[in-house]
């Protein structure tokens, strides 16, 4: 037999499952740049880092979506972090290793990793 | 638990499922083991989304893109374009008929769904109905932990009298009112009983909530039993739905496991079980006295009241009976508070209704949509319109009980009150949305002739009383009706309306009754001049080719009774004594130029 309490754990279990079907919800996005480019660049190594921290963290508030090219082929894998109420950061030339770190640093704690963004490597 | 980034949601309603989601649920599981994707992307069947005429329907989150009449070759694009480099297939978003230019169109964005307000259907096409945990991740069993940790009995009660929440299968008695009788009963068993007999043509609403959310309604079936002092609790379900009783018996298996069903219901010391019957689908046991006899295993015909069901109704016990939609809202009230229901809808009428649209209407589905809103925003902006350019003439409400509303009355808000002032009733929520082409003599024969199939022939006004009716009004359709039928139909269905034992036999006559109000021209018209003003009736038409004819003797071969004669390149002619009003020239003529009269 459940308790109250049960269902609550349940609740919270399922809800990282089910979360974004949910309305009203102020999600972090993650969007990986999918098209050729990126997946010839390495992107899904990229998004399974991503899928994999998140879920090792347990963050529930959190979207990993895809998008296509954005025209910057050369800077790819590309990946942009979304912080409603923020500006959206967009990272580049991403590699599996360098996911914890953006996910400790920027999601978790909402600092943005500035040497991997598009602004570090425009200078360079 | 896994952490999924996309998530596909396939409609597994009984709309949907027929036109193939069942296919293209496997083709999806295989697609995406194939592309490796299986960990990373989850396939969800849910219940009906709403939009069954532009099934089936697939929804990909967290995007949300909603992608209508999904084949399951598509799927395989879908896939590729969509799943792996989250470019969406643009050719298969549902497209708005105002919005043509406008695509990658989300759920919620679409007109069809930008008017409703989701209470009773808001988990419908949001969940696994097969998984309880996505209900209880959904705020599921709140309600009920809430109702057994922190309210009396008498709290519940007091909560949904005050809601305002009325029967949602049509008839409109407040519900709050209902478990106030059953409780005050004094017995050592009550029953609470689930009414899902829906019978109304047209009407699917309630299968719809069974199969896309079934532990809502044994959610509230159970703090129903908890308020009214019932440990255990049927649901009456026809048979002829198949998905719907699969779904709650799974859902109610699942319970049980939880212990949310059976013996000291989380710890409280609270027991309640819910039990399914199966009816066979007679109409009349959707009445409350004839669905508890089926039950009991007699035959399913109805009682006269009092005693009402409160008193002594299954199995002799105090019982309370509520519709399917009705359940439907009760957890939300729990746990949202009756002020909250309360702001929502008109001031008599509260909450939401569910409606299922059908007929000649462009969206054919499901919506539910605040008490309030009025017919024209129903039909014509969440329905999308009439078909083909063609002109409304009229909306039947409430079924076999209802009536035709035309369109001097599409601005009236919805409400129990105002549609009954109007000859029709909100019923259990069925609208059958008719064009010019339809004849309204025709349709209020049609449904008698439902309601002279369906009495259970206990009472003589019912038996004989809508045979009659039907009688004269099948003589009108073909052309042989006479002067003073329409005063005969009047004088009927009063005496029915006034003398029938239930509620079938007592609404039975309010089709003819409100086509008669609003349409009388067209009944006179077949009396007195022989001719449907529709042009429907078979019997009343005649075929004639006009000067627009060429002679291309295209008609001469498609004729099956080698009616229409002539030579070619010069007009031809149809002989009206060997027509059998087929149309099948009508249809092939390239001109236009064989007109029905």
């Amino acid at each position: 037999m459940k308790t109250i309490a049960d269902l609550e754990a349940i609740r919270q279990k399922t809800l990282e499952r089910v979360a974004y079907r949910k309305e009203g919800d102020s999600d972090i996005r993650v969007v990986v740049g999918m098209a050729t480019c990126g997946i010839a660049a390495g992107a899904r190594p990229v998004m399974l880092a991503f899928l994999d921290e998140i879920k090792k963290r347990n963050l529930n508030n959190v979207t990993v979506s895809q998008t296509g090219c954005i025209g910057m082929c050369r800077l790819e894998p590309m990946v942009d972090v979304i912080v409603p109420g923020k500006e959206k950061v967009t990272y580049v030339k991403l590699n599996a290793d360098m996911v914890p770190r953006i996910v400790t640093e920027h999601i978790v704690n909402g600092n943005p990793v500035m040497e991997y963004t598009i602004g570090a490597a425009e200078d360079k | 638990m896994d952490f999924y980034r996309a998530q596909v949601l396939v409609c597994g309603g009984t709309g949907c499922t027929s036109s193939g989601s069942g296919e293209i649920i496997e083709r999806f599981e295989e697609q995406i083991v194939k592309n490796g994707l299986d960990k990373e992307v989850k396939i969800v069947r849910t219940g009906c989304f709403g939009l069954c005429a532009a099934g089936p329907v697939v929804i990909v989150y967290p995007e949300g893109t909603f992608y209508s009449r999904v084949r399951a070759e598509d799927v395989d694009e879908i896939v590729s374009e969509h799943l792996i480099k989250g470019r969406i297939v643009q050719h298969l978003v549902y497209k708005d008929k105002n919005h043509e230019e406008e695509h990658n169109m989300a759920l919620e964005n679409i007109e069809f769904y930008k008017k409703q307000k989701r209470i009773a259907l808001r988990n419908c096409g949001v969940i696994d109905p097969e998984n309880i945990d996505e209900y209880i991740a959904f705020d599921g069993y709140q309600a009920l932990s809430k109702v057994l940790t922190e309210m009396k009995p008498e709290d519940v009660i007091k909560t949904v009298l005050d809601s305002g929440l009325r029967g949602r299968g049509g008839a409109g008695f407040p519900t709050g009112m209902k478990w106030k009788f059953a409780a005050a009963s004094k017995a050592d068993q009550k029953y609470m009983v689930c009414n899902a007999d829906e019978g109304d043509p047209g009407a699917f609403m309630d299968r719809s909530v069974l199969e896309g959310d079934p532990h809502a309604v044994i959610e509230a079936m159970t703090i129903g039993g908890y308020a009214i002092g019932a440990s255990e609790g049927y649901v009456y379900v026809r048979a002829e739905y198949p998905i719907a009783v699969k779904r709650l018996e799974i859902a109610i298996g699942q319970a049980r496991e939880y212990g949310l069903l059976g013996k000291n219901i989380l710890g409280s010391g609270f027991d309640f079980d819910v039990f399914v019957r199966l009816g066979a689908g007679a109409f009349v046991c959707g009445e409350e006295t004839a669905l508890m006899a089926s039950i009991e295993g007699q035959r399913g015909e109805p009682r006269p009241k009092p005693p009402f069901p409160a008193i002594k109704g299954l199995f002799e016990a105090p019982t309370n009976i509520n519709n399917v939609e009705t359940f439907a809202n009760i957890p939300q009230i729990i746990l949202k508070g009756a002020d909250w229901f309360k702001s929502i809808g008109t001031e008599k009428s509260s909450g939401t209704k569910v409606f299922a649209l059908g007929g000649k209407i462009n969206n054919t589905g499901l919506v539910e949509i605040p008490m309030g809103t009025t017919l024209r925003e129903i039909i014509f902006d969440i329905g999308g319109g009439i078909p083909n350019g063609k002109k409304f003439k009229a909306v039947q409400t409430g079924g076999p009980s209802g009536g035709c509303i035309p369109t001097e009355h599409l601005d009236i808000p919805i409400e129990y009150d105002t549609l009954t002032q109007i000859g029709s009733m909100m019923g259990s929520g069925g609208m059958i949305v008719m064009d010019e082409d339809n004849c309204m003599v025709d349709i209020a024969r049609f449904f008698l002739d439902f309601t002279v199939d369906e009495s259970c022939g206990k009472c003589t006004p019912c038996r004989i009383g809508t045979r009659r009716m039907l009688e004269i009004l099948e003589r009108i359709v073909k052309g042989q009706g006479k002067e003073g039928d329409i005063e005969k139909l009047e004088a009927l269905a009063k005496n029915i309306k006034a003398t029938a034992l239930c509620g079938l036999g007592q609404t039975a006559p309010n089709p003819v009754l409100s086509t008669l109000k609003y349409f009388r021209g067209e009944y006179e018209a077949h009396i007195k001049e022989k001719r449907c003003p529709a042009h429907h009736c078979q019997a009343l038409l005649n075929y004639t080719i006009t000067d627009k004819c060429r002679g291309c003797t295209a008609c001469v071969k498609v004729c099956p009774v080698t009616a229409i004669s002539g030579v070619v390149k010069e007009k031809h002619v149809i002989d009206a004594t060997k027509c059998i009003k087929c149309g099948s020239c009508v249809e092939k003529c390239r001109f236009g130029a064989i007109e029905k009269r």
